[in-house]
């Protein structure tokens, strides 16, 4: 018998009993092959079982009578094993065809669940990804699928095929003799005791060993991660130390929940033999006092045989329901996640590329022409076109993230056509969210966001997205090559007109001088290039992109000010004829902005231009001066 | 290779060795048990001797007793060698990873020491609990069964001369294909989870760009070719179990017809030939022996699938730590803060063409402050590692106190040279357990002190739990700023003689960033502070700012002389001023 084998950690499903419908729900598809699984199955295990009692039998009711009868007629032998071998060779059928077919539903399923459930993650909003860790959404994607696809095609179709022995057996063995199946009713009953309780046991130990597991795991991440830092403080020993402790901890629990799940084996295997002695002890004095009435001899042998058979069906039963209610649990978070509420989205204005004649008509057209148009359509199935220009309005606007805790308060800002507006502010004073309420990332609680004109709840989210160029705080780049990474800010780009973003950007000089210049494959985020040169490309994607709406948040923190002073070119010139939103530390990226907001507390502080700002001596003015008067 | 790895069972030898030995005790009972029931059968029941019955039962019990008891000793043993085995692994490489220098680090990179340390181990524990049950159990059960086989009759067992290398042949075939197979499955589904993580990662970024659709798609080309792989390859496996059948089923049917003629030709005679006992047996061995082989079989898939993480254990294991303490004669006192870079050059590996850093001369006296400034990629950075020696010049010497740094224990230079990294890491743990890395033993008051100087203890006071607040790990509930000077608070509480602030206070407001500035100035004039920044304010007020470009001095001097004499710096100088007037 294999070793019981635990995956996941050990949690319980709430509900398995949904979870399990809703997941056969998915096997609906296939219900074809799944009943043609089935009866091969019964076939399977019902040729399996009644091959191995005629093989018991031949000895019997062949050889003895031959060699008592002294004859040499091996004819009726040979027709029986023929007999045999046929429901030998269809058993193997079905048994390929189960194992054949099945893959198709456990790999279907598999697929099916991981794609929907991957579709349905870009659907989610942002408060999702907010509240769930990355390591927590990625688990889903491994190790939960991963015992699903255990299940499915293991302990599934493992369980129906040892219920189907079990249930086969079980008729012979009354067949053979009731009276010793009440008899080996007993002895199993206390073997599955036996073995419910060890399974119990180690099922403890094992969460205790996951748990210590984690612990230690998390530990190994966190300070290998800031191994540098460990060494800077000289922290090395103190890291020995704990990591012992949680390492003793872990092999303390693992050698506990190991030797239980170990000990199965040996415990079924030789309670089984013990039975066996039990049973023929019973069935043997059954046969001599009853002169054969209770219990002929031939039914004796038969029985005996059979329940060798039978013992390890039943623990193969426990074993799997075991790792289905483990699955379960792995299902369940899956369908947490497909069940999470999607980004509603319920907007009905679309961009388009529009041609605008002399006299300021606009007509929609499919070919990029350098202009777009808000294509508005309206409840009596009139169109109308607005040109995409740029302006965006405020008006009153609440925001928080939570319902309990406001973080913008009463936020009203007016941003001409190819204005630049810059906020600043200390760390939480709102500066970002105000950003990721403009591209709807969140949702305002209160007051109105229009863009041209349109409340941006009527823009349809993608095309709103579309219309608007961002660079995050955060640079996050992708596998493949430089130019992959630039293109994706505009799947239509070609490669003169990637290079020219870069260019644009500054980006190109460092670009070729990467081994493979454009093409570059980048790994992890772009762990091979330095935060500078990772953000540059983040602009290059966004120059790209070709948006008349920029929002700019802190991307230039971390590039040196020379190449500061080169990207601030290129992005001037990037601007030009855009309404940008700003966001940076440094006051002088900021300076030349049509219009500087002083955040603080989520509050609107102080608005003008640097000059404004300056003479009006407030918050603005003391920034100002602490970064260039110290003394 | 193997050797090294077997040096972790250190004190689990005996379990290591007596698991193997109860395991063979269990398949010897496992092997004779079939015997004891066949007398069972044959002389007990089946000429109804009570006496026989009851005798060969309790022979039956007590061999299944014994077998018990061997199969649980092992079970236990085998836990107890394979868990300590794992243990010392882990122990061995995380211990190992302690004395690793920077470029070990960059070497082997974080992330995959992590996966090394953690997956790779646990599978490596796992083939090792195999390698003393599983794969003693089923060779032994193998030639046990045979030799048994073998022993009732010879002739017979011919048959498995037949069925063994059709199902070894099969074996052969089918292994290696479907092994290929989901070694690039495996390949995918690293590539699959590389996908779902940057994309959680960068969920921004993909929503921004209004790219769903485009990544829903490359998720299901990815996913989809896992599909076609895998069934590709259980399609394959699925023949495994019917072929085994086959075999099994062959094996029997022909023992029955071939035995049936002996059995007749013998005359039932055991002696003579084959009897019908002998015949039972025979078919319980056929069982025993295809199954063993079986299992034999897939052990040794699995063993060689334990090849790869097996290796990258190893190369932790030898990895030399290229950064050491002198053997003897450390120096154990820094005297003062004087640093000094004679003729030094560095290069990050051997094998680099480029060289990071060129012949840098420079003095800094104790106690002074110096500001340094350049490009990206000007090798800022690299010139300050060098002082706590963590990484080593290629040419040169670098000096700290008068004294060659490679001289130092290193403890003792790394404590008297605090650096805060451009990476600023925090661990999971409260404030107070975050600063007393700096120092271990450090008071409240000394805390406070440091955070006051950092200007850190405002907002730490902010918090509802003051100092005792929790941080996350990677300490992602602080903002970035307050990171920063919790690391530059962390780094004095050391009470160093030099300090390194390595882009510290980027993400601190330029007011901050002053105070901070002013409170060095003034409450730790005896350190010698080297400050990188991309703020020409946060270094102007410098007694020297350095200027590097592709990594060699451009210029040193205060910031007046700077302003005159050195365009960089003038360019520098005017971007951040631009507008302001």
């Amino acid at each position: 018998m294999p070793p019981v084998r635990m995956r996941g950690d050990g949690r319980k499903a709430k509900n398995p009993k949904k979870t399990l419908s809703r997941l056969l729900g998915y096997m609906k598809r296939h219900t074809a092959i799944l009943i043609i699984c089935c009866v091969c199955i019964v076939i399977s295990a019902y040729a399996s079982t009644t091959g191995s009692e005629n093989i018991g039998n031949l000895v019997d009711d062949f050889i003895t009578p031959m060699v008592e009868s002294g004859s040499t007629d091996f004819t009726p032998l040979l027709q029986y094993l023929i007999r045999i071998g046929a429901i030998f060779a269809v058993g193997i059928v079905a048994n390929f065809l189960v194992q054949f077919f099945m893959v198709t539903v456990s790999q279907g399923t598999q697929k099916q669940i991981r794609d929907e459930m991957f579709s349905k993650m870009q659907r989610l909003p942002l408060r999702y990804f907010d509240s769930n860790t990355a390591g927590n959404i990625m688990s889903r994607y491994t190790s939960d699928i991963d015992t699903l696809r255990q299940m499915i095609s293991q302990s599934i179709p493992q369980t129906v095929s040892s219920i189907v022995t079990v249930v086969v057996i079980f008729i012979a063995m009354l067949r053979s003799s009731w009276i010793l199946t009440i008899v080996m009713l007993f002895t199993v009953t206390g073997i599955m005791l036996v073995t419910v309780k060890v399974v119990s046991k180690a099922g403890k130990y094992f969460v205790g060993q996951q748990k210590s597991l984690g612990a230690l795991n998390g530990y190994v991440e966190e300070m290998i991660h800031g191994q540098k830092v460990v060494k800077v403080f000289n922290h090395e020993d103190a890291c020995k130390e704990e990591f012992d402790k949680l390492n003793d901890e872990l092999c303390k629990n693992a050698y506990t929940a190991g030797k239980l799940t170990n000990m199965m084996g040996p415990v079924n295997n030789n309670l089984g033999y013990i039975q066996y002695s039990i049973l023929a002890i019973v069935g043997g004095l059954l046969v001599v006092m009853s002169e054969g009435k209770l219990l002929s001899l031939g039914n004796l042998l038969t029985f005996l045989l059979l329940s060798r058979n039978f013992n390890m069906p039943i623990s193969q039963i426990s074993n799997q329901i075991n790792a289905i209610v483990m699955a379960l649990a792995g299902a369940e978070r899956i369908f947490e996640l497909m069940d999470e509420e999607p980004e509603v989205d319920n907007g009905y204005v679309t961009l388009v590329n529009a041609e605008i004649d002399s006299d300021g008509n606009i007509t929609e057209c499919p070919q990029h022409t350098g202009h777009w148009a808000w294509r508005h359509p309206h409840n009596d199935g009139s169109l109308t076109y607005t040109e995409l220009k740029g302006e965006i309005t405020m008006n009153q606007v609440d925001f928080g993230y939570v319902p309990e805790k406001t973080v913008l308060h009463d936020i009203t800002l007016y941003a001409h056509p190819g204005q630049k507006i810059a906020f600043v502010g200390a760390t939480g004073a709102g500066k970002t969210t105000i950003t990721n309420l403009i591209n709807r990332f969140y949702d305002i609680d209160d007051g109105k966001i229009r863009y041209d004109g349109i409340n941006i709840n009527k823009i349809k989210k993608s095309d709103l997205r579309r219309s608007l160029g961002v660079v995050l705080q955060e640079t996050n780049l992708f596998t493949g090559t430089v130019m992959e990474n630039i293109r994706y800010g505009n799947l239509d780009a070609s490669d003169e007109d990637c290079i020219r973003a870069a260019k644009l950007a500054n980006a190109h000089d460092f670009i070729i001088r990467l081994p493979k210049g454009y093409d570059t494959e980048l790994t992890s985020n772009g762990t091979q290039l330095s935060q500078g040169q990772r953000q540059l490309i983040a602009i290059a994607r966004a120059a790209v992109a070709d948006p008349p709406v920029m929002i700019l948040d802190e991307a230039t923190s971390s590039i040196d000010t020379r190449t500061e002073a080169l990207v601030q070119k290129g992005m001037d010139a990037l601007m030009q004829g855009r309404t940008t939103f700003v966001i940076a530390h440094r006051l002088s990226t900021v300076m030349n902005s049509d219009c500087i907001m002083v955040l603080d507390h989520g509050r609107i502080i102080e608005r003008g231009t640097h000059a404004d700002l300056i003479a009006e001596k407030g918050t603005y003015y003391q920034l100002y001066t602490g970064a260039f008067e110290l003394e | 290779m193997l050797k090294r790895l077997a040096r972790c069972i250190r004190e689990y030898k005996w379990p290591a060795i007596l698991s193997p030995i109860c395991m063979i005790g269990e398949v010897a009972m496992e092997v004779t048990i079939p015997l004891v029931m066949k007398v069972l059968i044959d002389e007990g029941t089946s000429k109804q001797n009570m006496q026989i019955v009851v005798q060969q039962s309790l022979l039956l019990v007590l061999c299944a007793l014994c077998s018990l008891v061997f199969g649980v000793a092992s079970a236990f043993f085998a836990s107890k060698a394979a868990t300590g085995f794992a243990k010392n692994l882990r122990h061995d490489m995380f211990h190992r990873v302690q004395a690793f220098s920077f470029s070990n680090i960059d070497r082997l990179s974080s992330s995959s020491i992590v996966t090394r340390l953690t997956s790779d181990v646990a599978n490596l524990q796992m083939s090792f609990q195999m390698m003393i049950r599983i794969a003693v159990r089923s060779p032994m059960m193998l030639t046990l069964a045979l030799i048994s086989a073998m022993n009732i009759n010879m002739k017979l067992s011919l048959v498995f001369c037949v069925a063994l290398p059709i199902l070894v042949l099969a074996l052969v075939l089918l292994v290696p294909a479907v092994f290929k197979i989901f070694d690039r499955v495996f390949k995918t589904y690293d590539k699959l989870n590389n996908v779902v993580q940057e994309n959680v990662h960068g969920v921004r970024v993909v929503k921004s760009f209004v790219r769903e659709d485009e990544e829903v798609q490359k998720f299901t080309g990815i996913s989809g070719s896992i599909f076609k792989d895998f069934c590709k390859a259980e399609r394959i496996m699925a023949l495994n179990n019917p072929i085994m059948q086959l075999c099994i089923y062959g094996c029997m049917l022909a023992i029955s017809w071939i035995g049936a003629h002996m059995v007749i030709a013998s005359g039932n005679n055991e002696a003579l030939g084959l009897g019908i006992g002998g015949l039972n047996s025979m078919f319980i061995y056929t069982t025993q022996i295809l199954s063993s082989l079986m299992m034999t079989s897939m052990v040794f898939v699995m063993l060689t699938m334990s090849r790869a993480p097996l290796k990258r254990c190893y190369e932790v294991l030898t990895e030399e730590p290229d950064l050491t303490s002198p053997a003897e004669n450390a120096v154990i006192t820094v005297d003062d803060g004087s640093i000094d870079f004679e003729n030094v050059s560095f290069r990050y590996s051997a094998t680099a063409q480029h060289r990071a850093l060129r012949d840098i001369n420079l003095h800094i006296p104790s106690g002074a402050t110096v500001g340094i400034i350049g490009g990206t990629g000007s090798s800022k950075t690299t010139l300050v590692q060098l002082i706590p020696r963590l990484y080593d010049v290629t040419e040169g010497c670098l000096k700290v106190g008068g004294v060659d740094v490679r001289s130092y224990d290193l403890q003792v230079l790394r404590d008297n040279v605090a650096m805060v990294l451009q990476k600023n890491e925090l661990f999971s743990g409260t404030i107070k357990e975050n600063l007393r890395w700096g120092n271990k033993n450090a008071t409240d008051e000394e805390m406070i002190h440091a955070c006051q100087l950092a200007c850190a203890h405002e907002f730490i006071e902010s918090f509802p739990d003051k100092y005792d607040t929790h941080i996350e790990q990677g300490g992602t509930n602080v903002s970035g700023g307050q990171k920063q000077r919790l690391c530059i608070a962390r780094a004095l509480l050391k009470n160093p003689k030099i300090l390194i602030l390595d882009d510290s206070t980027s993400a601190v407001d330029t007011h901050t960033d002053a105070s901070i500035r002013k409170a060095f100035r003034e409450e730790i004039p005896g350190i010698t502070k080297l400050i990188i920044a991309q703020r020409i304010s946060s270094v102007q007020d410098a007694d020297m700012i350095v200027v590097m470009e592709n990594g060699q001095i451009e210029a040193v001097g205060n910031h007046e002389q700077l302003l005159s004499s050195c365009s960089i710096y003038q360019e520098v100088y005017e971007s951040q001023k631009k507008g302001e007037e």
